[in-house]
């Protein structure tokens, strides 16, 4: 069996869905449960002919929901576990994402948005953020990464694995269809040549020992009898993952000291900002983009500066209104006026916004 | 002067006397897996799961690990423990809503992947921690919250026939039987054989247990008794369904 999937560092053209796995398999990802959904299915596809000249394993499961909490048993068994998944599928995830962040069990998500709501498309979208972000009975207590290109699927796979494991969120990689089924070119590489040392897993459950003599035993539970009780239980977690929130929060500046409209975006669209910013300051258009990489933690420290020097916001994205959602919450009290693109389950080009944005 | 009954080893005295109603079935089938897990010597290597439903209360019931999990979703938690570490003795342990409705996708499939985990289901006829609805098992004419003028099976159907049903959908290599609650040697029998048969990786095993719930049917002693020894076996019967051996039986 050869010792690592890759050796050093490797220029390839590939599809989104095909980073991901490659990327979950130079993390040292022990196991795949997941079911087929379109636009992730092919990370199923390349796990499950790379995994075993690995020794990893793989599980199709009967729905999202059994993905999601077979995922939460491997995790719990001490493995570095993970699933993927998009739209219909997300929504069924949910409930063992709540399951995670109320237990702090580390899985890992991969999510590919397609048009919604409900079955929709297959193609793209931004529609699955709120749901990413906050589905579920709960707090939205995860870590969501929006990633832009195919360099970052797999540079964020890999991180997502280590901050879950490092924190105990769950953590989910928020790409979309366009990145999922688009090739593009991109450097793979094993962590080690970037000094990324994976964390080490470690079972909840199954450890050696006869419990209640030699060690006491696991008794990990999500029921609680009384509402102090609970509260207490919740108030804990939410002061956990604000501690963890300064820590993992990412977010990029483009041009945005001196811009007078700042376009806000997140995942791929953030690509036609950074060209409509160049395009716009060639016209001698003062313009901006921010882009937050974490929806969730949302990076509003970063965005609240930018709302006191800007003199307009542009929300752009392929959904109506869940990003612009966390930034009014983000800025909440400042002054800046908020203008909105939203194409829900539809692209967004640099073009379309130079257009727009030059009619303001 | 008392006497302290007789426990299992495995089980955690700290949280004895445990928390479910006076009469209740779930008790008597702990005890009979209390009991096979000493037998078996296997208290170090299992990995217990239960779900939510009165089942739940079953969270801190042993001293094993334990993992309480979503309303029928203990299949699949156990299902990816097992998948991720084969050499742990995986349990799931759920009541008849658990088992033959919501969680009914995760039972067929596992049954049907022949996962090497061994499913133990209290049937008592109705959803007990939620106040005595109907369940997938209910009797015909049986009343609960939701019929409250009895089951009509011309509506809802007819109790679910659950070993039944994974016997039909698994390979020769399954254990599947039916046990009751009014004979507890029997029952860790079949506890046994189902943990043996996850032991030597044959298949899956799956044990349902004749259960009672007093408080929901609002029964006493004798009238529980009854039904669970009289009235319930006319509609589930008792035995070895699928073994190993002998493959389906009867």
């Amino acid at each position: 069996m050869p010792d690592k999937p890759i050796e050093g560092l490797r220029r390839v053209f590939m599809t989104g869905n095909e980073v991901v796995a490659w990327a979950a398999l130079a993390a040292e990802a022990d196991i795949m449960y997941g079911y087929p959904i379109t636009p992730q299915n092919e990370v199923m596809h390349y796990w499950t002919r790379l995994a075993p000249k690995y020794g990893r394993s793989f599980l199709q499961t009967e729905d999202e929901i059994s993905a999601g909490f077979t995922t939460c048993g491997g995790v719990l068994a001490g493995k570095r576990a993970f699933t993927a998944t998009a739209g219909p599928g997300n929504t069924l995830m949910q409930e063992s994402i709540t399951m995670a962040e109320m237990m702090r069990i580390p899985i890992v998500q991969v999510v590919q948005q397609r048009g919604g709501p409900s079955t929709a498309t297959v193609i793209y979208s931004q529609q699955e953020v709120t749901m990413t972000c906050y589905g579920g009975n709960g707090e939205g207590l995860r870590i969501v990464y929006s990633t832009s290109s195919h360099q970052e699927l797999f540079d964020y796979t890999i991180k997502a694995f280590n901050v879950a494991w490092q924190h105990r969120f769950p953590t989910c990689v928020l790409g979309d269809g366009y990145q999922a089924k688009m090739r593009e070119s991109l450097f793979i590489y094993d962590p080690a040549e970037k000094d990324i040392e994976m964390i080490k897993t470690y079972p909840f459950v199954g450890a050696e020992g006869k419990p209640g003599i030699e060690r006491e035993p696991s008794h990990l539970r999500n029921t609680y009898n009384t509402e102090e009780e609970l509260n207490d239980v919740v108030n804990d977690l939410i002061k956990a993952y604000d501690a963890v929130a300064s820590q993992v929060v990412e977010s990029q500046s483009f041009s945005t000291d001196d811009a007078d409209i700042v376009i806000i975006a997140h995942g791929v669209v953030t690509r036609a900002a950074q060209a409509a910013v160049q395009i716009l300051r060639e016209k001698n258009i003062r313009a901006g983009h921010f882009r937050p990489v974490t929806l969730r933690p949302f990076p509003a420290g970063e965005l609240k500066k930018i709302a006191r020097t800007a003199k307009c916001f542009v929300v752009a994205e392929s959904a109506q209104g869940q990003l612009r959602k966390l930034v009014t919450d983000a800025i909440y009290g400042e002054k800046v006026p908020i203008l909105d693109y939203y194409k829900p389950g539809k692209g967004i080009t640099a073009e379309e916004l130079v257009d727009y944005i030059s009619k303001i | 002067m008392s006497v302290l009954p007789k426990m299992p080893a495995s089980w955690r005295l700290e949280t004895k006397p445990h928390k479910f109603c006076p009469g209740c079935g779930h008790g008597l089938i702990l005890k009979a897996l209390g009991e096979a897990i000493d037998e078996l010597n296997i208290q170090d290597r299992v990995v217990f799961g239960c779900d939510i439903g009165c089942s739940l209360l079953s969270w801190d019931f042993f001293n094993v690990d334990t993992i309480q999990t979503h309303h029928g979703r203990t299949t699949p938690v156990v299902t990816g423990v097992k998948r991720a570490r084969p050499d742990r003795i995986c349990i799931a342990y759920m009541g008849d809503g658990g088992g033959y409705a919501i969680g009914s996708q995760h039972l067929v499939n596992a049954a049907s992947r022949n996962e090497k985990i061994t499913l133990i289901l209290a049937n008592n006829c109705n959803y007990g921690m939620t106040g005595g609805q109907m369940a997938p098992t209910t009797l015909p004419g049986m009343k609960t919250e939701t019929t409250p003028y009895g089951r009509d099976v011309e509506e809802t159907g007819y109790p679910a026939q659950g070993p039944e049903m994974v016997a039909a959908i698994t390979r020769e290599n399954a254990y599947v039987a039916r046990g009751t609650v009014a004979n507890v040697r029997q029952l860790k029998g079949y506890i046994k054989k189902a943990l043996l048969n996850q032991m030597e990786r044959k298949g899956f095993s799956f044990v349902e247990a004749l259960s009672g719930c007093p408080t929901n049917w609002s029964t006493n002693a004798k009238e529980t008794w009854e039904f669970i020894e009289k009235t319930m076996p006319k509609y589930f019967s008792i035995g070895e369904i699928k073994t190993p051996e002998s493959k389906e039986a009867k």
